[in-house]
């Protein structure tokens, strides 16, 4: 995924995590749902410990919040899941993610759109298209399929089945 | 709604011919003197001819032209369908298959070699010499004043059918030299004439020496509804118009016949005597029978259709659902109603989906006989049960597997004949292919009477790969999963059948993405026996709903063999040591909650589901069994290919997902739990 040149024009939905504002390209959006009762996964990792029902299929329902190392805090009535759709590797893959809040689909001007600053940064530099400015306000764009690419690094950090076996014996 | 490029219709249909020409030849080898074998046969070639010069496959036409001409032989008893013949007809067929799919990769020089191969055996067959097969037909020369007269007549609608009676007049002068006159009695006044409709019969007197079979292979396509009758031309019978324009002798006739039923609309001769020889009456055309009985349907409308029925079935439940709670007795009725209509939709569905495995079946008896014969060993294949049905997208799959391991079977389990002899046992190496049901799975087990696997080699070769440490104790069933690991080969040499080491790896793969699973068991000097266990059907099953915590999850109905309680001073007693006693056996059991990290405290009445997999039992401590649940299986997303114990998602009547467990799984699971326990003990 190329970086945005300065210049280009960029399509984004807003939403906040954790009092954190991020943004994604609205074109990954399929729509925009209401909090809906979520099936836990046993033994997953928790950044898609879940799935939910949209309209007959089962989707794995993804929470940006432990991939960033921020709190999870309990929904309220802002608390919305955002149904993307991206490619997993040729795959058009659907997945919902748990916004604390959605707040626009808006249009980054070229000015406002700078390349991801090397420090300053606490997230993976690779997750970030870039930053956008709003309003004197920072805004993290970020890069969906390299987000949900398989780790190499962190390989079963989380103990699925191996910390299973241990705890049932 | 159906394809509708004709090209692609002959395309279906010879390949269906081509299967069956290849079962024939294979069959013929070991039956040369089967008459009806050679008849299947000659009839495959002659209508992969006929449609592959009515849809303009002309290339196609022509090389089967040749090889139909040889069958023709065969079955006139000119040559016998010998060794030699059968392995060129083979190999023809494959060409033929190439020339019909991929014309662009056909090479006209294999086809040039195989027809001369094809003349060669004729003319060593003991063929005269004059009818050599490469010779057109027409070249055959006709005996002078023997010959047949012919008299037809089509249905009215034959020509907006698509039948040209001119070409059919072709037809019959390619057998010999013909004289045709129409017959136009039946041609009504212009002003009643219908420009559509077919009024003319014809008379047709052919001076050739080809039987009346030949003749009425001519009218193959449109047996079933014409009129046709066959006379034999007498000696005196001077062909001349005159003579063919008189009414047929009236002396009745050997091979006469009527075939069809002459429609009120089809100028109908004088009714022609019963036919008096019963071979030529049994040949019914063949393709009628098989046309009426099936309906060619593309695979993806069928797989559209079991979605609709699932997605039917979910919202059947949530109907269900809530009818449960309703007091409106009506709304009761109906709810049940539709509870059991969606229920025989369901069974009817995943029947035509069924196929049965024999189809499979068939196509790796070419396989056995192209490999015993390049290796030079001698291997019988023996099939059973291919009866057994089985998801139609799980066959097609499960044929890249299933060759693979007979590629493994012959190449390395299979010895040579001299080695065989050595060891007592018959030169001729048997492999059995068999499949059968056990409960929810089909088993598919393919055996040798080979060698067996060398245990020594395997291991040796494992531990160099690092892949089992040198001093482990592992069963064979242990063992012989190192053989799945990409790129594991003992084979001193590679050859172009194995070796390489690719292969297993990708057989487990696809094993596993069916849902199956895949065992190997061997007796040194006895044999290699690998068994695949697959699902019956990758769409829907019926599931048993039980509450762990606060999630639900869905077990396999037909993996369940029973429901027994967990008392509460069982449960304190068997803390660490999770053995039940189920009627004398010992079967250990698993807690969900733990394996889950339940977080809300159990039930005070834990339930234990007892599950089974193949031969192996396990517990599984559930705090509530809720009850039975159609359950329409959803495969989970790229992004949890890391959890195996669950093999898929449903969705529940009240929307909710509900996670399938992978019984195979958790009884490998608990199986282990119980080795390490017995171990430590």
């Amino acid at each position: 995924m190329s970086r945005p040149n300065v210049g280009d024009a960029l399509e984004v939905l807003t939403l906040s995590l954790d009092d954190n504002l991020f943004a994604f390209e609205a074109t990954h959006v399929r729509e925009i749902l209401d909090l809906v009762p979520i099936t836990e996964v046993p033994t997953s990792n928790p950044f898609v410990g879940g799935l939910i029902n949209v309209r007959g299929k089962v989707v794995p329902l993804a929470d940006l919040r432990h991939k960033f190392g921020m709190r999870c805090r309990a929904p309220t009535v802002d608390t919305r899941i955002v149904v993307v759709e991206v490619d997993l590797d040729g795959d058009q893959t659907t997945i919902g993610l748990i916004a604390d809040k959605v707040h626009e689909v808006s249009r980054m001007s070229a000015t406002s759109l700078e390349d991801t600053p090397k420090i300053g940064m606490i997230w993976r530099q690779e997750y970030i298209r870039c930053i956008a400015k709003q309003d004197e306000t920072f805004v993290v764009v970020l890069d969906l399929p390299t987000v949900f690419a398989p780790d190499p690094r962190a390989k079963r950090d989380h103990g699925p089945d191996g910390a299973v076996g241990r705890n049932a014996a | 709604m159906t394809t509708t490029d004709p090209g692609e219709i002959f395309q279906q249909e010879a390949q269906d011919l081509l299967a069956l020409l290849e079962t024939t030849l294979l069959d013929l080898e070991h039956t040369p003197g089967d008459g009806a074998l050679i008849d299947t046969a000659f009839r495959a070639l002659h209508t992969i001819k006929g449609s592959g010069s009515m849809f303009g496959f002309e290339a196609v036409a022509k090389f089967t032209h040749h090889v139909e001409t040889a069958f023709d032989m065969v079955r006139q008893g000119k040559l016998a369908p010998n060794h030699g013949l059968i392995a060129v007809a083979l190999e023809s067929r494959d060409h033929m298959r190439l020339l019909i799919e991929q014309p662009e990769f056909a090479d006209p020089r294999t086809g040039e070699a195989l027809l001369a191969r094809l003349r060669e055996v004729v003319e060593t067959g003991g063929a005269p010499a004059e009818t050599a097969v490469a010779a057109p037909s027409e070249a055959v020369a006709p005996e002078a004043g023997i010959g047949w007269r012919i008299r037809f007549s089509l249905p009215r609608d034959a020509l907006v059918n698509g039948t040209n009676p001119l070409l059919l007049l072709d037809e019959l002068r390619d057998l010999g030299e013909a004289r045709v006159v129409a017959q136009i009695d039946d041609v009504p006044p212009l002003a009643e004439i219908e420009p559509t409709a077919c009024h003319v019969g014809w008379l047709v007197e052919l001076v050739t020496d080809v039987p009346a079979a030949a003749i009425e292979d001519v009218f193959l396509f449109v047996r079933d509804e014409m009129t046709l009758e066959i006379t034999p031309l007498g000696a005196d019978d001077a062909p001349a118009a005159e003579a063919v324009e008189a009414v047929p002798a009236a002396a009745p006739v050997t091979v006469a016949e009527t075939v069809g039923r002459p429609t009120a609309a089809a100028p109908t001769p004088a009714p022609a005597p019963k036919p008096a020889d019963p071979a030529v009456e049994k040949r019914e055309a063949p393709g009628s029978k098989l046309a009426a009985a099936s309906v060619r349907v593309p695979a993806e409308r069928l797989d559209e259709l079991m979605e609709r029925v699932g997605e039917l079935v979910i919202t059947q439940s949530r109907l269900s659902q809530i009818a449960a709670t309703s007091l409106d007795q009506q709304v009761k009725a109906v709810s049940e109603e539709i509870e059991r209509l969606v229920l025989e939709l369901r069974g009817t569905t995943m029947g035509i989906r069924m196929v049965p495995i024999g189809s499979l079946f068939g196509r790796f008896r070419r396989v056995v006989h192209d490999l015993s014969r390049d290796l030079g060993k001698e291997v019988e294949l023996v099939t059973s049960g291919e009866e057994t049905e089985l998801d139609k997208t799980m066959i097609e799959q499960l044929n890249d597997p299933l060759v693979h391991m007979i590629r493994n079977a012959i190449d390395h389990g299979i010895e040579s004949p001299e080695a065989r002899r050595a060891a007592g046992k018959p030169e001729k190496g048997r492999m059995l292919l068999s499949a059968t049901h056990a409960g929810t799975e089909v088993l598919v087990t393919l055996e040798d009477d080979g060698a067996g696997l060398d245990r020594d080699r395997i291991r040796a070769r494992a531990i160099e790969r690092g892949l089992i440490a040198a001093d482990a104790v592992l069963a064979d069933a242990d063992l012989f999963q190192v053989l799945f690991q990409p790129g594991f080969s003992t084979a001193k040499t590679v050859t172009s059948l194995s070796g390489r080491g690719v292969g297993m790896d990708v057989v487990k793969r696809t094993i596993d993405g069916l849902r199956g699973r895949i065992d190997i068991s061997s007796t040194p000097g006895q044999g290699t026996r690998v068994s695949l266990r697959l699902p019956l059907t990758l769409a829907i099953i019926d599931g048993l709903l039980v509450r762990v915590g606060q999630g639900r999850y869905v077990l396999p109905l037909a993996a369940v063999e029973e429901c027994v309680e967990l008392s509460s001073e069982e449960d304190a007693r068997s803390r660490g040591l999770s053995f039940l006693n189920l009627r004398g056996d010992l079967v250990p059991f698993l807690r969900l909650r733990e394996l889950f990290h339940a977080k809300v405290p159990a039930d005070h009445y834990q339930k234990i589901v007892v599950v089974s997999s193949g031969d192996l039992k396990v517990g599984l401590v559930v705090d509530q069994v809720i009850g039975d649940h159609q359950t329409v299986i959803k495969s989970l997303s790229k992004l949890h290919t890391d959890i195996h114990m669950f093999s898929g998602a449903t969705i529940l009547g009240d929307g909710t997902v509900a996670l399938i467990l992978d019984i195979g799984h958790l009884v490998a699971f608990g199986q282990m739990v119980e080795d390490n326990l017995r171990e430590s003990a």
